[in-house]
């Protein structure tokens, strides 16, 4: 009545002849699907793939996933700006870019994804959103919540409890939004805080907002509950059975060519290389030998490479053939810390061996590479 | 859907929007459109101002975010154009049309509006008429199976420049199953076709290509010494590729290599190669294993090595040093700080164990283990990486049994193993008795360091590896 796991073997034969329309057929407007997979790279090629290869003319899709601690950031938005990179690489959490556009949200198991699917003329995001909130006061009819203008749901008001964000292709569409269930609120305010400062660009800026997590008005309230119960409401305004089907976005038979939409996903290029240009004016606060260095750096950044670079040092702080040097390697390379610290320790074994030069060497480039 | 070219090269003419070549129904929308005609003898198109479409929502403009065309780049039907957002919508648009772009009516972040002209792209008649020539020449195929594409009632899709591609590869496009919108055969589904075709494996996409560390960070093994190693399958390209050069600048990391390198270059190097008996060491080494697991640490062949090595260093100090550039002084160095050659993502990185002198094989192990998950996640220090005395490079692990290895500045010597290979030997009564061997190879400086002193080293490493149990006497 809940959850159903249904691995139906005849749809395959129709996968391999005609990977169209055809398979995934209900009787009804409507399907509703559930991935297995925490992944979010996954998981957001799941999405791709049913945006590229689904007809959705004669029905629309309903998409619920879970992810396990990533912080997702929008398809024009810059990673620098929007999270605390070091503090996510420290935790293992996942950083992805998502094709859509929108802002930056924080997904961990408390958080429910919802996707839907529909055809270009029938995108539709307050419809869809009405229906979340529909579900929720049919769960519950005591919760306080509303949709917004911005497409934001708020509960009780004032906190945020969902945001939105939509793809459109040439025939297909998607809306996909966020649910607060029971996140951790600890983490997401801290990796979603940037330490960068002196950064400029025209990137999609995140508008940060409060947030409540559902279960604290109601600690009744389970991930599972909230999922059904959207789940049931799509499928009655669907007129459809309150059916999940469960998909594995590992299974390359079922969605022919997922591993390499999962691959493209996690990619340098995709993730950090699609970031919009923007330049860095910044200065680095060094302790060298009982003073302080106040060392400026200026930066430009396309497709997330250095394009250009300047370091204010003090005259002769290092010797001038190594700072052009260093200033040549940086100009093309990756704007992260493990390409430069491989770049700056290889460059090291050229110079003069010398424990002044190594040192004040060392402490330069680990600051800049912090910066990243 | 027939299509009807206009041949319009020589004269000005006044041609009635229903005609004009386009795939889609979609084209009649566009009868109302103004159209301007370009009355140059040079081309043959017409420009055609293609306009961004309604994204819905009552929403009249948007921002321009990525273009992915630029002027003079041509296109096809349904390629995308460039990348809008409006209010978190964001939106890809597609040309409608095959053709040149001639003009980008906006700049990254610009503001666009719905209905006014994006992009302007000159429609190509003559290109057109040339595909269909084409088909006429090529004997094996039937012209009917290019220009009605009916795949048991399904239309294929396949936009000129693949369906020239399938041509030219004697390929029925019903027979390619196509993986792209609305089932669309894609370059990449006429590569799939043809790999299984000749049985030959694709070369993996150069974009979207990402070696996962753990099977990389070779120069420290866990098992692959012993039986399951991976036999790489080589790559061959598939006949008939219609493939393009490639230049890219070198860049970052790239860069800082060959400048070491091309220093690496000015030493003048000698090699020294022998072979060791590791049978004993390979039984001493799965004895050892579950205790080490026990205490959390994987146990490889690496840290025996590294410690025979610094042993033997203790002995011929002067492999350990260090020639300053104008070859008046020679620093002879404390620490051994023997350097761990790991093959990333980036390429060649080698982090360092640092004072080998006073750690034992398990204090080597444990850091090994800490260096290679640094390595793998793309989080070594630059502590790790620099400081480094004397270098060994595991490459065995990939395969090879002889290498040339290049001495990375300002160390004057390095050692390259090969893989371990079960062989015949002969023993000391004369019997042929199965022996695990692996080659080393040594290159060292040879403005300081004579062939008799690395030979002399080599022999003592490769003593206390054949006998590990003479390790204990001199093990500090």
């Amino acid at each position: 009545m809940v959850l159903q796991s249904v691995k139906n073997c005849l749809w395959l034969p129709c996968v391999l002849r005609t990977p169209k329309a055809c398979f995934w057929s209900t009787a009804g407007g409507g399907l509703i699907i559930q991935s297995v997979s925490n992944d979010v790279y996954q998981n957001l090629a799941v999405e791709d793939w049913i945006h590229d290869h689904m007809d959705l003319e004669k029905q629309q899709v309903l998409f619920l996933w879970r992810n396990s601690p990533a912080v997702v950031i929008g398809r024009h938005q810059n990673p620098w700006q929007e999270c605390n990179l070091r503090l996510l690489r420290q935790k293992n959490i996942k950083l992805a870019r998502r094709r859509s556009g929108g802002g930056t949200v924080y997904h961990d198991l408390g958080n429910i994804n919802l996707t839907f699917f529909t055809t270009r003329k029938k995108y539709e995001r307050m419809e869809n959103l009405k229906l979340v909130v529909k579900a929720l006061k049919a769960l519950r009819p005591q919760l306080d919540v509303h949709v917004t203008d911005r497409y934001d749901i708020l509960l009780d008001r004032q906190y945020k409890i969902s945001g939105t964000a939509a793809k459109l292709g040439r025939t297909s569409a998607y809306h996909h939004c966020t649910l607060l269930c029971n996140a951790d609120k600890f983490v997401l305010s801290s990796v979603l805080k940037s330490p960068f400062k002196g950064l400029k660009s025209n990137a999609t800026p995140s508008v940060p907002a409060l947030v409540k997590n559902l279960l604290e008005d109601d600690p009744s309230l389970t991930s599972e509950m909230l999922l059904d119960a959207i789940a049931k409401e799509y499928a009655m305004q669907h007129q459809i059975d309150h059916h999940i089907t469960l998909i594995n976005p590992a299974d390359e038979i079922l969605l022919p060519g997922i591993s390499d939409k999962t691959k493209e996903l996690q990619t340098w290029e995709w993730v950090y290389g699609k970031t919009p240009k923007f330049s860095i004016s910044t200065g680095l606060n060094m302790v060298y030998k009982d003073s302080v260095l106040d060392v400026k750096v200026n930066m430009d950044v396309k497709h997330g490479r250095i394009e250009d670079c300047n370091i204010d040092l003090p005259e002769q702080w290092l010797p001038p053939g190594l700072y052009s040097e260093l200033v040549k390697g940086l100009t093309g390379s990756k704007f992260c810390p493990n390409e430069i610290t491989a770049l700056v320790t290889t460059l090291l074994r050229v110079c003069p061996q010398d424990d002044e030069l190594h040192s004040r060497w060392s402490l330069l480039c680990e600051n800049m590479i912090r910066l990243m | 859907v027939c299509i009807h070219r206009v041949r319009s090269c020589s004269s000005i003419r006044f041609i009635k929007s229903k005609y004009v070549c386009v795939f889609d129904k979609s084209a009649f929308k566009f009868s109302h459109q103004q159209r301007l005609f370009r009355t140059s003898a040079v081309s043959c198109g017409q420009i055609v101002q293609f306009k961004l479409s309604d994204i819905g929502e009552g929403i009249t403009e948007v921002t321009v975010k990525e273009w992915y065309v630029k002027e003079g780049d041509s296109v096809s039907q349904f390629d995308s154009i460039c990348e809008v957002q409006s209010d978190k919508a964001s939106v890809t648009i597609t040309s409608r049309y095959d053709g040149i772009i001639r003009k980008l009516h906006y700049s990254i972040d610009d503001t666009a509006f719905v209905g006014k002209p994006l992009v302007d792209i000159e429609i190509d008649a003559s290109k057109g008429v040339a595909s269909e020539e084409d088909v006429v020449e090529t004997p094996p195929m039937s012209h009917e199976e290019h220009t009605h594409q009916e795949i048991k009632g399904h239309k294929t899709l396949a936009t000129p420049a693949v369906r020239r591609l399938a041509m030219e590869n004697n390929i029925k496009l019903s027979e390619v199953v196509g993986t792209g919108k609305d089932n669309r055969i894609l370059k990449e589904d006429i590569l799939n076709y043809l790999a299984k075709q000749t049985g030959a494996i694709l070369p993996p996409s150069p974009k979207a290509e990402i070696v996962p560390p753990q099977q990389r960070a070779e120069a420290v093994p866990a098992a692959p010494k012993d039986k399951a190693r991976k036999i790489p399958v080589p790559v061959s390209r598939p006949i008939a590729f219609a493939g393009k050069d490639k230049t890219e600048p070198v860049t970052g990391f790239q860069k800082a290599m060959v400048k070491t390198m091309s220093a690496a270059l000015k030493i003048p190097h000698f090699g020294y190669s022998d072979e060791i008996d590791l049978t004993q060491l390979v039984q001493l080494r799965e004895e050892l294993k579950p205790v080490a697991e026990m205490r959390g640490v994987k146990l490889s062949f690496m840290p025996f090595f590294i410690k025979a090595a610094s042993l033997g260093l203790l002995q011929y100090p002067i492999l350990n040093a260090s020639l300053d550039e104008n070859c008046q002084n020679v620093t002879y160095k404390a620490s051994h700080n023997i350097g761990v050659a790991m093959d990333t993502e980036q390429g060649l990185i080698v982090p360092n164990v640092k004072n080998v002198q006073v750690c034992s094989v398990f204090d080597i192990a444990v850091e090994l283990n800490r260096l290679q998950s640094l390595g793998s996640a793309g989080q070594l220090g630059t502590s790790d990486l620099t400081g480094g005395t004397f270098t060994l490079s595991n490459i065995g692990t990939i395969g090879g049994t002889y290498a040339k290895p290049v001495i990375l500045p300002p160390e004057v010597a390095i050692g390259a193993f090969g893989k371990i290979q079960v062989l015949p030997r002969f023993n000391s009564k004369g019997e042929v008795v199965k022996a695990q061997i692996m080659n080393v190879s040594w290159s060292a400086d040879h403005r300081i360091i004579d062939g008799a002193t690395m030979a002399r080293f080599s022999n003592l490493w490769k003593s206390y590896l054949e006998n590990p149990t003479s390790m204990l006497l001199d093990l500090k």
